[in-house]
C-alpha cells in the first residue's frame, strides 16, 4: 500500500550464490571479532575509575548554605510540592534571636528528610526552589545502602559541608531559566 | 469415555483427526509457560503456549505484570509532573516519550514552540529512536545467536545516552524538556558530542550491517517466520515499523508532521511482507533516516530561544523571581500546578520508538487531567502475537516476539 511517494524498498530476501554458502559470511564475522580484539576497549574498571559525569548530572541531593554559610532553605514547601515521587518532607521552625548566623531567613527547616528509595532523581525540586537552596550535585551520586535507615536522608547528610562546598561551575552551561548558574552572583 | 475426550480435542482447537488417533493426540499437548520471567522474553509479560511438540498450537497472552497505573496516577499528578510518568513506558527511548507529553499539553494551551525548540526536540527524538532501533536489532541478533553485534552496537548506545546526559542531566529516565520549550539549551559540548556521533555511527551501523544483513544464518532463522500481511497489521492497528514492514509506508512523521518535521528530508523505509527479517530491514534503514535528519537539524539549528514566550506556563529565570513580582506568582502558580488550562480534548500522536505514540488528553480546567489516555504501540502488537506465532516452533516465536519489539513497560504503563 503507498500513502506517500517517499517510500523505499529495503528488504530483498533473494540470496546470491555466494550467498547461499554458509562459509562467507562466517568468515566475515569472524574476522569482524577478530579486528575487535585488536580495538581500543571502550569499558573501564568501574570502582577505580569513574566515567566523566556532565556537567548538568542530576545526582545526589544537597541543601546549599549562602556565602555567610547559613542554610538558604526557608522551608517553604515548594520542592516537596513539585515531587512527583512525593520524597519530601519538612518540618519548619522559626529562627530564634541570636541564629541570623545559621539561617538565612526567618523561617527554617528544622528537619528535611529526602526518601531516597521514593526519589526518581527528576531535578524538579531544583527547579521549583525559589531560594535555590536544593540542588541535585553533578559530581556525586547516591550511594549504595545497605541498612533499612540509611535510606531516608536528614539535614545531616544533605546540608552542604563548610569544608566541602558545592559548586556547579561550568562556563559552557548558560545560566537558563530552569537552572540558575551556582556563581558568585547567585549565591 | 472416547466421546469426552473427543471433546477435549475440539477444545483446544485441535483440528479434527481421523478416529483411530485423538486420544494419543490430546494427551501430547504441552503447555507452556513463556515468560513472566523467561530470559527470551525480554521483560515481564506472559504467554501460555499449546505445544504439540515443537510447534505452537494455540498462544495466549497474559498481561498487567508490570502494570502501574500511570493513567490513574496522571489524574491527580500536575502536567508538569506527567512527564517523568511517560519515561517509564518505553524505557528504550523515554525522549520521544516526553516530547510527545509536551506537545500534547502545548496542544492544548495553545502554545507556539520557537523553531530552535523544535529543533533540539527533533535530534533528542532522533538519537532517540536510533537508541530504540538498536536494542531491537541487536537483541534480535542475541536471539538468532550472534551476540557479536549486539555487543559492537550498545557503545554507541551508551553514546547516545551521554548525549541525554549533557542535555537534561539522566540517561534513562531523563525527563527532558519542558511544557513550551527545552529545559536548556544545547550546550557546545552537547553540540560537539552529536556531531561526533553522526561521524562515528555510520561506521558501526555499517559493520553491524555486515555482520546480519546478508548472512545466511541469519536469513533463514529470520525470512518467512512470524510474517502478517498488511491486511490484517492494519486491522490489528498497528503502526511504526512493523506496518512499514508489511508494506504499508505510513509514518506520523510525514502524514501529521508535528515539530517541523515537514522540514526535513527522508524516507519511509517499507518492507515485503512483514516477516521478521523485513521488520529487522526497515529498523535498520531508519537508523540511517534518523541520522540524516539529525544531520539536517543539527547542520541548520536554527538561533533563537529555546522557550516559548508564555510566562504563565514555563518558569520564568532565576533572576526574575528574585527581583519582579509577577515572575514570582508565575513561579509558585506553575510549581503548585495552578496554571489555567482551558477545558478541551486533544489527541496528539508522535512516531514513537516502534509505533504511533499517542496521548489523548481530557481536560476539565483543573489542574491534572480529568482522563489521560496513552496510545501504546507495544499493546496492539502483542495482541497479534499468538496468530503471528501459531503454526510456528517455539524458537521461531521468540524471534518474532523480538522483533516486534514489545516493551514490557510500554505494554502495561
Ligand atoms: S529529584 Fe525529583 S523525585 Fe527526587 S526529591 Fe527532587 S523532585 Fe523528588
Ligand atoms: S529547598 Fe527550596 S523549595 Fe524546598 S522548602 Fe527549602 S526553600 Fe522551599
Amino acid at each position: 500500500m503507498q500513502l506517500t511517494n517517499r517510500s523505499k524498498q529495503v528488504s530483498n530476501k533473494e540470496m546470491t550464490m555466494a550467498e547461499k554458502m554458509y562459509l562467507p559470511s562466517i568468515v566475515q564475522g569472524l574476522a569482524i571479532t577478530i579486528k575487535h580484539f585488536f580495538m581500543k576497549k571502550p569499558t573501564i574498571q568501574y570502582p577505580e575509575v569513574k566515567r566523566y559525569l556532565g556537567p548538568v548530572f542530576r545526582g545526589h541531593h544537597v541543601l546549599k548554605r549562602d556565602e555567610q554559610g547559613r542554610e538558604r532553605c526557608t522551608a517553604c514547601g515548594l520542592c516537596a510540592v513539585a515531587c512527583p515521587a512525593e520524597a519530601i518532607s519538612m518540618v519548619a521552625a522559626e529562627r530564634k534571636k541570636g541564629e541570623e548566623n545559621l539561617y538565612r531567613e526567618e523561617k527554617y527547616a528544622a528537619v528535611y528528610e529526602i526518601n531516597m528509595l521514593r526519589c526518581i532523581f527528576c531535578g524538579l525540586c531544583e527547579e521549583a526552589c525559589p531560594k535555590q537552596a536544593v540542588y541535585l550535585r553533578h559530581d556525586r551520586m547516591v550511594p549504595v545502602f545497605l541498612e533499612r535507615d540509611d535510606i531516608v536522608y536528614g539535614k545531616d547528610k544533605l546540608v552542604e559541608r563548610l569544608d566541602d562546598r558545592y559548586v556547579r561551575m561550568n562556563s559552557e552551561v548558560k545560566a537558563t531559566p530552569t537552572e540558575p548558574s551556582l556563581t558568585k552572583a547567585a549565591t | 469415555m472416547v466421546s469426552d475426550e473427543l471433546d477435549i480435542a475440539t477444545k483446544t482447537n485441535v483440528p479434527a483427526r481421523n478416529d483411530e488417533t485423538p486420544v494419543q493426540y490430546v494427551n501430547e499437548l504441552t503447555t507452556l509457560n513463556l515468560g513472566p520471567t523467561h530470559p527470551a522474553t525480554h521483560g515481564i509479560f506472559q504467554n501460555i503456549l499449546q505445544m504439540d511438540g515443537e510447534k505452537i498450537v494455540s498462544g495466549e497472552q497474559t498481561i498487567g505484570y508490570i502494570h502501574r497505573a500511570f493513567e490513574k496516577i496522571a489524574e491527580r499528578r500536575p502536567f508538569y509532573q506527567i512527564t517523568t510518568l511517560t519515561d517509564r513506558m518505553n524505557y528504550c527511548s523515554s525522549p520521544i516519550n516526553n516530547m510527545g507529553w509536551h506537545m500534547t499539553v502545548e496542544k492544548l494551551l495553545g502554545i507556539e514552540v520557537p523553531k530552535r525548540a523544535q529543533y533540539i526536540r527533533v535530534i533528542m527524538m532522533e538519537l532517540a529512536r536510533i537508541a530504540d532501533h538498536l536494542i531491537c536489532n541487536g537483541i534480535l541478533g542475541v536471539d538468532t545467536g550472534a551476540f557479536t553485534g549486539f555487543l559492537y552496537l550498545f557503545e554507541e548506545r551508551e553514546n547516545i545516552y551521554e548525549i541525554y546526559e549533557e542535555v537534561c542531566g539522566a540517561r534513562l529516565t531523563t525527563n527532558m524538556g519542558r511544557i513550551g520549550g527545552m529545559e536548556r539549551d544545547l550546550s557546545p559540548t552537547a553540540i560537539r558530542k552529536i556531531k561526533e556521533f553522526i561521524q562515528r555511527y555510520p561506521k558501526v551501523l555499517r559493520e553491524f550491517e555486515n555482520l546480519f544483513n546478508r548472512n545466511r544464518i541469519f536469513m533463514d532463522r529470520t525470512v518467512n517466520v512470524g510474517g502478517i500481511s498488511a491486511e490484517r497489521a492494519l486491522s490489528y492497528g498497528f503502526t511504526g515499523p512493523n506496518l512499514r514492514a508489511a508494506g504499508v509506508d505510513y509514518d506520523v512523521r510525514v502524514m501529521n508532521p508535528y515539530s517541523s518535521y515537514e522540514e526535513f528530508e527522508f524516507d519511509i523505509p517499507v518492507g515485503q511482507s512483514g516477516d521478521t527479517y523485513d521488520r529487522f530491514m526497515v529498523r535498520n534503514e531508519e537508523m540511517w533516516q534518523s541520522l540524516r535528519i539529525i544531520e539536517q537539524a543539527i547542520n541548520n539549528l536554527p538561533e533563537g530561544p529555546y522557550y516559548a514566550d508564555a510566562p504563565q506556563y514555563y518558569l520564568p529565570p532565576k533572576q526574575e523571581v528574585y527581583k519582579n513580582m509577577e515572575a514570582l506568582i508565575y513561579h509558585f502558580k506553575i510549581v503548585m500546578g495552578e496554571i489555567d488550562a482551558p477545558v478541551g480534548e486533544v489527541y496528539h500522536a508522535v512516531e514513537g520508538g516502534n509505533g504511533e505514540l499517542g496521548f489523548y488528553l481530557i481536560s476539565d480546567g483543573g489542574r491534572a487531567p480529568y482522563r489521560l489516555h496513552f496510545r501504546r504501540p507495544c499493546f496492539i502488537y502483542y495482541q497479534a502475537f499468538p496468530e503471528m506465532c501459531v503454526g510456528s516452533t517455539l524458537s521461531d516465536a521468540i524471534v518474532t516476539m523480538s522483533s516486534l519489539n514489545v516493551i514490557a513497560g510500554e505494554l502495561d504503563a
